[in-house]
């Protein structure tokens, strides 16, 4: 990345003015790490989407699991507690937020502000910032996630994931999933509100379809099929399966790294840093 | 050796803005002006030196480095205010420069800088709260966080009242006291003439004339150099004043007439209305400034 300061006499006298002193940049990884930090201070204090991703999942957990016969097997739910069923819906909550919601937008409005631009005149590359915001979304994603493990167990005795490793699989193919397609949106929207817009027309109808807003056993049964495979119910569904002791179906796990792999390529061609 | 130098610049990438033939160079420590009319082809030419864009034809040196095979070398020594270009609207005035300081291995003292461009009240302010001109002065201090040899500054005082665009230029003068060469992006006449050594006429992607404000005014013909305008108290054949020598040209605005000539027209016009017993009202008497000179030079106004 930076150039280091070329020894002198290795450089051509035409090419290095005696007049002008070697300048250099800033070391690489500091660079990265007060990046992700700062933007990592523009998100809290943004307090919505830390409301969404943090506060909201331990709500509706607290919610459900309050309820009368909230901590109690249901044959409705496949033999889940209403308590370890929305801890799973938190999960797929989590990462559709940042994915679809928050990712698109601010990387959105980065570029139409011109602030990808203007670090394109500074020695720090404008893909750094995009990878700040990666870090920070994929990093708070995760620790939200153990977050509702730990507190679903401590609390209303949920179980911790049975299947851990296709648990830990499931989550970070679906975080590739839903991030990946936000990436997407970020990629094309030439503006904030237009990244937004488009995230929110892809946000109801995933919740809707995943099974969100009813739980999936309660769905006809051609809905819950086209269902299983958006990105979303996907992650739902292979989240939920590992968790409480099932194999995820592999198709499911399939379909979400193609989607992951699809839409990180296509988000890296289409991706413009200034809009027109 | 110039600081920077674009030799027979070619850049077409939409319709608006292209530039078909530019060269000029700019030498240490002075303030050089790229002046012309919206879609000249002036923020292009400058996103080649930045090294935003490549050239389709021609080159562009920036301290001896080309700005797309040198980059690195080019982006740690020279800054750049873009054009419209805002940041995240949480984001601290203190904050960003802190940042920007951090890309650098050298950088500038934040908290001078902010003193400099009188940003210090604002140090723990949000951009989206800060005041047009503010959020101009800040994007200013970016640029010379790095302790840049050259700052590029693109229509800097665009959307600023009067004052604030004063205070800005203030502040431009004081950023080339501190021994950093000018390169300055506009398309007010007025800004040009106080701020810049010498400027580049830039019309339709093409450079008109190179030169220093005065010497491009002194390009408008000697005849045409002083412009009298007032409003005549009883009618007054334009015949009266065409036949004297000193006069070039008159024309009528309205109620005014607008009188051109040599240095001694005043002195002549005022005798015929002297002679005439007809007195001048709203007498303004200026001297060719660049507009004229563009007009001269393009056979167009800055505003087209």
């Amino acid at each position: 990345m930076p150039a280091e300061t070329v020894p002198a006499e290795t450089v051509p006298a035409e090419t290095f003015p005696a007049e002008t002193v070697p300048a250099r940049s800033g070391p690489a990884p500091a660079m990265l790490a007060k990046i992700t930090l700062m933007e990592f201070r523009l998100f809290v204090r943004d307090i919505v989407g830390p409301a969404l991703i943090v506060v909201l999942p331990i709500a509706l957990l607290l919610g459900f699991g309050l309820m009368p016969g909230g901590t109690r097997a249901s044959k409705d739910l496949a033999g889940q507690s209403a308590a370890e069923y929305i801890a799973s819906i938190d999960v797929g909550l989590v990462l559709v937020v940042l994915g679809f919601t928050i990712l698109p937008s601010v990387i959105s409005d980065y570029r139409e502000k011109g602030v990808l631009r203007r670090l394109g005149t500074t020695p720090v590359r404008p893909s750094r910032l995009l990878l700040a915001q990666l870090l920070i979304y994929s990093v708070s994603a995760l620790l939200v996630v153990a977050l509702v493990v730990v507190f679903g167990n401590a609390v209303f005795g949920t179980p911790i994931p049975e299947r851990s490793g296709y648990f830990v699989l499931a989550v970070l193919l679906g975080m590739g999933a839903l991030f990946g397609i936000g990436l997407v949106v970020a990629a094309v929207a030439p503006s904030g509100k237009a990244g937004s817009a488009i995230g929110m027309a892809l946000f109801f109808p995933s919740m809707l379809l995943g099974g969100v807003y009813i739980p999936r056993e309660k769905e006809a049964a051609a809905m819950r099929a086209i269902g299983d495979y958006t990105p979303l119910g996907a992650t739902l569904k292979t989240v939920r399966d590992s968790w409480q002791g099932l194999d995820p179906h592999p198709a499911q796990l399939a379909a979400l790294a193609a989607y992951a792999v699809v839409a990180i390529a296509a988000a890296v061609r289409l991706f413009r840093w200034e809009s027109k | 050796m110039p600081v920077i130098e674009v030799r027979n610049l070619h850049k077409r990438y939409r319709e608006r803005g292209a530039v078909e033939d530019v060269s000029f160079t700019v030498e240490r420590g002075e303030i050089f002006g790229i002046l012309g009319p919206n879609g000249a082809g002036k923020t292009t030419t400058v996103e080649c030196v930045e090294g935003l864009r490549r050239p389709d034809r021609g080159t562009v040196s920036v301290l001896g480095f080309d700005p797309v095979r040198d980059a690195a070398e080019v982006r740690v020594r020279l800054g750049a205010q873009l054009q419209e270009s805002r940041l995240p609207n949480r984001m601290r005035v203190g904050e960003a420069l802190e940042l920007y300081a951090s890309f650098y291995a050298d950088p500038a003292d934040p908290a001078e800088l902010l003193d400099v461009l009188d940003l210090t009240a604002q140090r723990n302010t949000r951009f989206a709260k800060l005041s047009g001109g503010q959020q101009q002065r800040l994007s200013i201090a970016l640029a010379l966080i790095g302790g840049p040899e050259v700052a590029v500054l693109d229509e800097l005082t665009t959307g600023l009242d009067p004052q604030a665009r004063r205070d800005t230029w203030e502040t431009v003068e004081r950023i080339r006291d501190r021994g950093v060469t000018v390169l300055l992006v506009t398309h007010f006449m007025e800004e040009a003439e106080r701020l810049c050594d010498r400027l580049a006429l830039i019309d339709a992607g093409r450079v008109v004339a190179v030169d220093s404000p005065a010497g491009l005014v002194a390009r408008v013909e000697p005849e045409r150099r002083i412009r009298i305008a007032f409003r005549p108290s009883a009618p007054l054949p334009d015949a009266l004043l065409r036949d004297l020598p000193e006069v070039r040209s008159v024309e009528r605005r309205g109620d005014r007439v607008v009188v051109t000539g040599t240095p001694e027209v005043l002195h002549a016009v005022t005798a015929v209305l002297a002679r005439n017993h007809i007195i001048a009202a709203d007498l303004r008497v200026g001297q060719t400034g660049l507009d004229d000179a563009f007009v001269a030079l393009t056979g167009r106004t800055l505003e087209d």
